[in-house]
């Protein structure tokens, strides 16, 4: 009994120190790809290639995520409004929960899911087809010509993809809440923009999305190039990607949410 | 290090963890010069091409190129002894989303500014060479793998390397793309002035190809000669390993308790059990 004990709680220390490990490595990491990114500037083909394969390509799944969330919010957001008669605040409603919430966290949950998976298989295939090692003996640096264009590539884009997540949101509570239901454009429009605050909500929801779009591109490209090169290695990688991107999302969110609110007191 | 020896490896140690796997390597590979690795799976030979390469350091000893001495070097002068040098890889290692064009190119674009036409004359080049210019449209994908490893040769060679190494360039290959890619090896090294190594176990187009071998067990070099000398020789590792036989020193079994014992037949034998 003891001795089962012992082990668990020696299986736990292990696990805390891989775990910390890990942040480590990551954090070494991303300081490498830091430091190797001036060459990826001086080659912006590069990057915009790669704007095109996370960002452009993730543009439909955003747009339409966008689309039916700001549609629920809609439905529900009436349905509230209706009990102290202000139906006219879901234009308001609809706006300050995409823009500071839904917007950065739910477009950056979709991004890890659709972007990052693909770049932490692409890079860990790679690695596990010699593909990185033949560079790397060809004098050509991975870290600036395969991981870094794509965590810039990625970090350009997720706010650009947040952005049209709330444009899309907002679209959709319109086609519920004016066309579907009736409630007034006039004021729909109007109680939006008057509550809205650029700096407050607008520049808050962008940091979010940039620091998002931060931790979901390294912990995408460090867990391809971690990746064990073989076939189940790849495969974990790629599921550690998609479920640490999302626990790591929303922590940042909280975190991030906390000091703004403050800020904003 | 004599004037004509490219690469000098003396009395190389390394080991992966605690578990050694070169002991005490010597060798010389004189420039001009085809020279081959051979030994069994898991003998090392791998590894030394990774420790010339610098992708890994020696424990002990010391790893020279062109009086250079890999091992020493920082990231930037391994990069600058590199684009001196090439490697071709087992399967060829091809970069899958670029066309066999751009393959080959991409040494050229990485490391020099020269214009588009002249970019693509010398792709052409090499291409003709490994006999593949009419392939240059297709992606790897849509390759076999005696074209993608003739295209990897083609890629490993666009630079002109001083030194060229062979990981494995045979494996997998039918007789024909066996032959023609053993064929390239010899006649591109002798044509570009190179000097290459050669890790592989097809003893048959090896020996043929190349001026001088070494042969490794266990992590060391245990016999070395011109092909000549190694067809000849009464070394029994060597001739078992030459001729394919099933019984000599090198033992099938991975060393273990006995099978009687290992399937509980150790009781019932009279053996003595667990």
């Amino acid at each position: 009994m003891i001795d089962r004990m012992k082990g668990q709680f020696a299986q736990l220390g292990h696990g805390f120190i891989d775990g910390l490990w890990r942040v480590g490595s990551m954090t070494r990491f991303f300081v490498l790809v830091l430091s190797a990114s001036g060459t990826s500037f001086q080659r912006m083909r590069l990057v915009r290639r790669e704007i095109y394969f996370v960002g452009v390509l993730s543009f439909v799944i955003i747009a339409v995520s966008g689309l039916f969330v700001g549609m629920v919010l809609g439905l529900q957001g009436y349905e509230t409004l209706q009990r102290y008669g202000a139906t006219e605040s879901i234009g308001m409603l609809v706006a300050l929960s995409l823009v500071r919430e839904l917007g950065p966290v739910v477009a950056a949950l979709l991004f890890a899911s659709r972007a990052g998976s693909a770049i932490t298989a692409e890079i860990g295939l790679m690695k596990a087809t010699e593909q990185l090692t033949a560079m790397d003996m060809m004098a050509v640096s991975p870290m600036a010509r395969v991981v870094a264009p794509r965590f810039w590539a990625g970090v350009i884009s997720m706010p650009l993809l947040a952005a049209i997540f709330s444009a899309m949101g907002v679209f959709g509570g319109y086609l519920v809440g004016v066309v579907l239901i009736g409630v007034d454009a006039g004021a729909f429009w109007a109680q939006m923009q008057a509550a809205v605050d650029v700096r407050y909500d607008v520049l808050n929801g962008v940091i979010k999305s940039i620091v998002f779009g931060i931790a979901v591109c390294v912990i995408a490209t460090f867990e391809g190039f971690d990746a064990p090169p073989t076939a189940e290695g790849v495969s974990g990688a790629t599921t550690r990607t998609v479920v640490s991107s999302a626990l790591t999302i929303l922590a940042l969110d909280l975190v991030l949410t906390a000091f703004m609110l403050r800020a904003g007191d | 290090m004599p004037a004509d020896n490219l690469v000098d490896i003396d009395s190389v140690n390394f080991g992966y963890g605690r578990r050694p796997v070169l002991k005490g390597v010597t060798m010389r590979v004189p420039k001009g010069s085809v020279v081959a690795i051979m030994g069994g799976s898991g003998c090392g030979k791998t590894t030394l091409l990774r420790l010339i390469g610098g992708q890994l350091k020696p424990s002990a000893g010391s790893v020279t190129i062109a009086g250079e001495a890999v091992h020493k070097l920082d990231a930037d002068g391994l990069y600058a002894l590199r684009r001196k040098m090439s490697m071709l890889f087992q399967f060829g290692a091809l970069f899958t989303d670029l066309s066999v064009f751009e393959n080959v190119a991409f040494p050229l674009r990485e490391h020099t500014s020269l214009p588009e036409r002249q970019i693509r004359d010398l792709v052409l080049l090499k291409l003709e060479a490994v006999g593949l210019r009419g392939a240059h449209h297709l992606m790897p994908s849509e390759m076999s793998g005696g074209m993608a490893r003739r295209v990897a040769l083609a890629r490993a060679l666009v630079l002109d390397p001083m030194l060229v190494l062979y990981d494995e360039p045979f494996a997998g290959l039918d007789p024909i793309s066996l032959a023609v890619v053993g064929q390239l090896v010899r006649k591109l090294n002798d044509a570009l002035g190179a000097t290459s190594i050669v890790v592989s176990h097809d003893v048959v187009e090896c020996l043929q190809i190349v001026d001088y071998v070494y042969f490794m067990a266990e992590g060391r070099i245990v016999a070395q000669g011109t092909p000549d000398e190694m067809r000849r020789t009464e070394d029994p590792l060597v001739r078992q390993f030459i001729h394919g036989e099933t019984h000599g020193p090198v033992p099938f079994h991975v060393p273990t308790r006995g099978y009687a014992e290992d399937v509980g037949l150790g009781r019932l034998l009279g053996g003595s059990g667990d």
